[in-house]
């Protein structure tokens, strides 16, 4: 059981590094111009679209959790009406603690809103779909000892390795050696994209590492 | 004998103090300079020195030069002209050194080799050293005497163009100047043009007497692409071309006036291998100096090699040639070849005026100047001086009188090398003898306060300090010899001067001593951590407890601010570190509160049990520190539920709250200074709020703020202060008002304004008075046992002395940073602190955080120039020292004085006897370690090129800050007395 979920873990996990490649290098096929530094902010479009495309086919094909509660309609429907309405919430919320940390009020609001929509397609994403529009779940996977499958414990991996990656990336910007990247939030959305690839790299690898110890209180 | 933590803590901040001094002594030589600096007005001239006959040659010397064009090339190296570099690309100049009238030399720059010391060096003749730049706080302008300077009171008219640094060191010392930025290193052809479009109009005008030309194009090629670039050819050959126009402007002008002209091209410093400049190689040092004028004979064939001379013999040589005083603290010698030429008995007067100059330096810096060989010298000469000119009055021209006449010359050349050799021994050098032993003390406490954590943080907040046993081991006295042995040795065999080594010997051997005391401790207290770690580990399942994240993150952010010092743009833009790690902070505290507060599941009472595991296995080890942060948890753990269960619904909303609104709180701050370097040009609230047009803004922002402050402070005063403190900020508003900062709301012209001396002496005596009341009660609890409700509200009627001292002193639109910083003191004690019972250590830190981060909320940086010099005066008529500097140093650090203090109610009000104990301790080991990493990073990076613009001036906030630590561990200390007594 838990091998094979490994041996999934694995497989998704590189789809989803696959997208964030593809995203680099598709656009230049059809958009003149493009590249990462110069045109950020569509890059960041088309990373956080394919990113959360990847996410919501995987979810639909692996289906990680798959319980067996009522499915109707209207139950479908209000999941994913909720699931919206918290992910716009997240973007929001972002997008505040970016200003408390100090990003600009006024000006580049749609750079640091798009930044915002990228760290969430990074982490609310997956979390909306392994654990649905569910707070308390939410928080019982960030807690201590809280996970309960080897697809939370990535989760809580990729997660918190985006949410550092996005806080280290912040450290370059006062240094003097102007470069192109240092302007906001472009070393930021890098370094969590670097991040979240890394959660991605590393989480089945330690899992693997460690799956001795690790036990999980539903199997 | 047994000691306190804090007490222990307090002892060793201070001995650290000594430490840091000593390596600032060592760091910052004391520079050679003459008593009367200060002043410019001209003392007259030296007289000639006669034996017995009158000389009536009193006055100055005429000018030797009309005009004196000086080309200054950024980072000419002394091969780029005298190497093949300067046969290839510049013929012009190579003519000229090897066949005209001229005379070159290669001038040896000392580090740091930074073109502003440099300009200094060049003008002044003095080695300029950092002190200057404290002692000329907000204005970058040169003081000394120099060159220009005097130039300018002769009635010279000087025009400068190139490097706008000339225009920052010489402000209203040019008829007509353009600066150039050196800020975009990747331009070397407009920055170079905008000097050259200058020259035929100036050249053709000829209404000047001094024209400076700075060009910087050289040395942003060596930044960019080093000395072996194919475009430092190209801009030598630009150079060139410049030169050979300014020279010949010169020759045909001269051809209309008597006196010939000089042209000098030199460069400020050289340039490394690698393009950069900074320390101290010999291509970094060497520079070319060259003299072109037609006043300069020259035989056919003679072919010279340049000599080498030091850079700052320039600044003699021009003031001789235009006839000007040389400047006071010049320890450059004359260049002689530029003189040879004149009849002997102007040349002995000019070196008889050198001497003078040098020697009079040397009396005011060096006490025993009459055992001095130049002193003797100069003596010599000056006998021979004086007879020669008796003899030259009484018969003419002779052979006698020639060839006595060349003997006086050698003499004085001879005592002026002497001289300036001595006098540039003085300083120059890193006195790196006192930097060693400074940091050696330094780190020592430091090892001994890391290694006493265990012990110093257990429950019992004492440790053993053995003092007895290192005075009699074997160990101090061999150290104390070996160290003895290496002072002599040291102080024998240095060429340079060395504090350490002018001490007397009683209190160099009272550092021996205290350098292998500490040796002695450190070693005692590594073997005892050892023992107790080997019996750890045999009863193996001893604490795995594991890190807090938010252990975690105080840990990793000590570490990375220290590390952060290493970068020069960390260091300028150290404020945003600050921030950063608040914020996260702030973000920390409120994960934990919400795992904590937010109806969870089940795994509380598994973490509770899992805790408990760990403390089990561990109590044999109770004095560890893991451990004792275990029972600490164990007790938070288990009482968050039930605390949560008596929490009412206001107050749990409050602490959901309460990071959000901290953070907020923070933002607003940050919006309020803007600081630093990159960004401090940016609009803030704070410019907008003091310019004139946002006056009645202002007024109204600042009585809220001090409603506000009231409102907060009152709470838990005694009525007698509350009045006090009512009154105090009614003062500081009135004074406020009578200097001209607010408005009445009656007073709408802003007439009369005064200095507000009454309305701020008004202030100054309800802050006494709260003060002292708050002793008293302090006091009253210690000796009448009144208990703890006396001394709570002792401690916090210090505080809010402290609170209305800094109302006073900071500026009008900073009042908004103190009302917030007391707000979120409130917020985060009442509902941070309290419920999530946090330990002793993690509070302090958090205290420490944002005590750092208030210090930049108040505007201030790691630029000397943002001190706010303005709070000295307060209340005072005149400039009065120590309480200036009292004030001043009070209002630049109120934020983490304010801070520590509102750590120190909050712990007594707070929590058991030993926590004001272990919060010294844990505020000493957090104050010292920054600055103890940093004297290190500095020593290392002493040739980097920002040495001078940002590390130092940081490194003197970082002494200070020590100092302020150190004064702040002192008051835990003594509070912790008052306590255990009582």
């Amino acid at each position: 059981m838990k091998d094979t979920d490994i041996k999934r873990l694995l497989y998704t996990h590189s789809l989803c590094i696959f997208s964030i490649i593809l995203s680099i290098f598709i656009p230049s096929f059809f958009l003149e111009n493009f590249s990462i530094l110069e045109t950020h902010l569509t890059w960041l479009c088309i990373c956080s679209v394919f990113v959360t495309a990847v996410n919501l086919v995987l979810y639909l094909v692996v289906k990680p959790n798959a319980s067996s509660k009522r499915s109707s309609l209207s139950f479908k429907v209000t999941r994913f009406v909720k699931c919206c309405v918290y992910f716009l919430m997240s973007c929001f919320t972002f997008h505040v603690i970016f200003v408390l940390y100090g990003a600009p009020l006024i000006e580049l609001v749609l750079e640091t809103f798009l930044f915002a929509v990228t760290l969430s397609t990074f982490t609310t994403v997956p979390c909306l779909c392994l654990l649905g529009p569910n707070i308390k779940a939410w928080l019982r996977v960030f807690s201590r000892n809280g996970v309960t499958s080897v697809w939370e414990n990535s989760l809580q991996i990729t997660t918190i390795s985006s949410f550092v990656g996005a806080w280290l990336g912040a450290f370059p910007i006062p240094l003097d050696w102007e470069r192109p990247w240092q302007v906001w939030p472009i070393s930021c959305t890098l370094g969590a994209t670097f991040g979240y690839v890394a959660g991605l790299f590393i989480s089945p690898l330690w899992i693997y590492w460690n799956r001795k110890q690790l036990t999980y209180k539903n199997n | 004998m047994r000691l306190g933590s804090g007490t222990f803590a307090a002892c060793c901040v201070v001995v650290e103090v000594l430490g840091v001094v000593l390596f600032l002594r060592g760091f910052f030589p004391a520079p050679v300079r003459s008593s009367s600096s200060s002043k410019h007005q001209a003392e007259p001239p030296a007289p000639e020195p006669s034996a017995g006959a009158s000389s009536n040659w009193t006055k100055l010397p005429p000018p030797l030069f009309s005009k004196v064009v000086i080309v200054l090339i950024d980072a000419l190296r002394d091969d780029f002209v005298f190497g093949s570099k300067g046969v290839k690309f510049m013929p012009y100049t190579t003519y000229l050194v090897e066949k005209g009238a001229s005379h070159s030399f290669v001038a040896e720059a000392k580090p740091p080799t930074v073109t502003m010391p440099r300009i200094k060096a060049l003008m002044t003749g003095s080695v300029p050293g950092f002190i200057d730049v404290v002692m000329n706080l907000n204005s970058p302008a040169l003081l000394e005497d120099n060159v220009i300077t005097q130039a300018k009171a002769a009635g010279k008219r000087i025009i400068s163009y190139g490097d706008e640094t000339w225009v920052k060191l010489f402000p209203k010392h040019f008829v007509e100047y353009d600066g150039t930025t050196s800020f975009f290193v990747s331009d070397y052809t407009e920055v170079d043009e905008n000097v050259t479009r200058h020259l035929d109009k100036v050249l053709k005008r000829g209404d000047w007497d001094v024209l400076i030309l700075h060009y910087l194009g050289l040395d942003h090629i060596g930044h960019v692409s080093g000395p072996s670039s194919p475009l430092i050819g190209r801009k030598l050959s630009e150079m060139d071309g410049v030169l050979m126009k300014i020279h010949t402007a010169l020759l045909s002008e001269e051809r209309e006036t008597l006196l010939p002209s000089l042209l000098v091209l030199c460069g400020d410093h050289g340039m490394s291998e690698t393009g950069g400049h900074g320390a101290s190689s010999t291509e970094e040092v060497s520079t070319p100096l060259l003299l072109v004028s037609s006043a300069f004979e020259r035989k056919p064939g003679d072919i010279r090699h340049p000599k080498h001379v030091q850079q700052t013999d320039l600044a003699a040589t021009l003031a001789i040639g235009l006839g000007l005083p040389i400047p006071k603290n010049s320890v450059g010698h004359l260049l002689f070849p530029a003189i040879e030429g004149k009849p002997m008995r102007e040349q002995l007067r000019f070196l008889h005026l050198n001497t003078v100059q040098l020697t009079k330096l040397l009396q005011e810096n060096v006490p025993s100047y009459e055992k001095e060989p130049g002193f003797e010298q100069f003596k010599i000469s000056e006998r021979l001086h004086g007879n020669w000119i008796r003899l030259y009055l009484e018969e003419n021209n002779s052979e006698v009188l020639f060839n006595l006449g060349t003997k006086v010359r050698r003499q004085y050349l001879d005592a002026l090398k002497t001289l300036s050799l001595s006098l540039s021994r003085q300083v120059a050098q890193y006195d790196v003898y006192s930097m060693v032993v400074g940091t050696v003390v330094v780190l020592e406490v430091l090892t001994l306060l890391l290694l006493s954590i265990p012990q110093a943080l257990s429950s019992k907040a004492e440790l053993e300090v053995p003092l007895l046993s290192p005075v009699f081991s074997l160990l101090f006295y061999l150290t104390f010899l070996v160290l003895s042995a290496v002072h002599v040795i040291v102080c024998t065999s240095t060429e340079s001067s060395c504090y350490l080594c002018s001490l007397s010997w009683l209190t160099a051997g009272g550092v021996m001593v205290l350098v292998s005391a500490l040796l002695c401790a450190v070693v005692s207290a590594l073997t005892k951590v050892l023992v107790r770690g080997k019996l750890l580990s045999k009863n193996a399942a001893h604490s795995n407890s594991r890190w807090s994240e938010l252990d975690l993150l105080i840990l990793l952010g000590t570490l990375g601010h220290v590390l952060s010092l290493g970068a020069s743009s960390f260091i300028e833009e150290e404020h945003q570190t600050w921030y950063f790690l608040v914020s996260t902070l702030c973000l920390a505290l409120c994960h934990d509160i919400y795992r904590n507060y937010l109806p969870g599941d089940d795994c509380e009472p598994q973490r509770c049990l899992h805790v408990e595991g760990g403390f089990d296995g561990a109590t044999p080890a109770l004095q560890d520190k893991n451990t004792s942060s275990a029972v600490l948890e164990l007790n938070r753990g288990c009482k968050s539920p039930s605390s949560l269960g008596t929490l009412r619904g206001y107050e749990k909303w409050m602490v959901l709250a309460s990071p959000w609104v901290i953070l907020t709180c923070c933002r607003l701050l940050r919006s309020l200074n803007q600081t630093g370097v990159q960004w401090a040009h940016r609009p803030d609230l704070g410019h907008w709020l003091t310019s004139s047009d946002h006056k009645a803004a202002l007024s109204v922002l600042a009585a809220l703020s001090l409603a506000v402050i009231f409102a907060l402070i009152q709470r838990r005063c005694s009525p007698a202060s509350k009045v006090a403190m009512a009154l105090g900020l009614l003062g500081v508003y009135c004074y406020r008002a009578a200097i001209g900062n607010v408005l009445f709301p009656w007073q709408q012209d802003n007439k009369d304004i005064s200095k507000g001396i009454l309305e701020a002496r008004f202030v100054y005596v309800f802050v006494l008075g709260i003060l002292f009341t708050g002793t008293k009660d302090l006091l009253k609890s210690q000796v009448v046992a009144a208990g703890f409700t006396v001394k709570t509200v002792g401690l916090w009627e210090l505080y809010s002395g402290f609170v209305l001292l800094a109302a006073l002193l900071l500026r009008p639109h900073n009042l908004p940073v103190l009302v917030l910083s007391l707000l979120i003191q409130t917020l985060m004690a009442k509902f941070v602190w309290k419920p999530l019972r946090h330990d002793v250590a993690k509070v302090t830190v958090m205290h420490y955080w944002f005590g750092q981060a208030f210090f930049y909320f108040q505007g201030n940086s790691n630029n000397i120039a943002t001190v706010d010099i303005s709070a000295g005066f307060v209340g005072l008529d005149t400039y009065v020292e120590i309480p200036a500097i009292f004030l001043t140093a009070f209002a630049t650090y109120a934020g983490p004085v304010l801070w520590a203090s509102h750590l120190v109610s909050f712990l007594s009000s707070e929590a058991s006897s030993s926590a004001l104990s272990h919060a010294g301790f844990c505020y000493a080991l957090i104050g010292s370690f920054p600055v103890s990493a940093y004297i290190i990073l500095v020593t290392s990076l002493r040739y980097h090129l920002f040495i001078w613009s940002v590390f130092s001036p940081k490194l003197l906030y970082e002494g200070m800050h020590l100092l302020i630590t150190a004064a702040v561990c002192v008051f835990f200390t003594a509070m912790d007395q008052t306590n255990t007594k009582s």
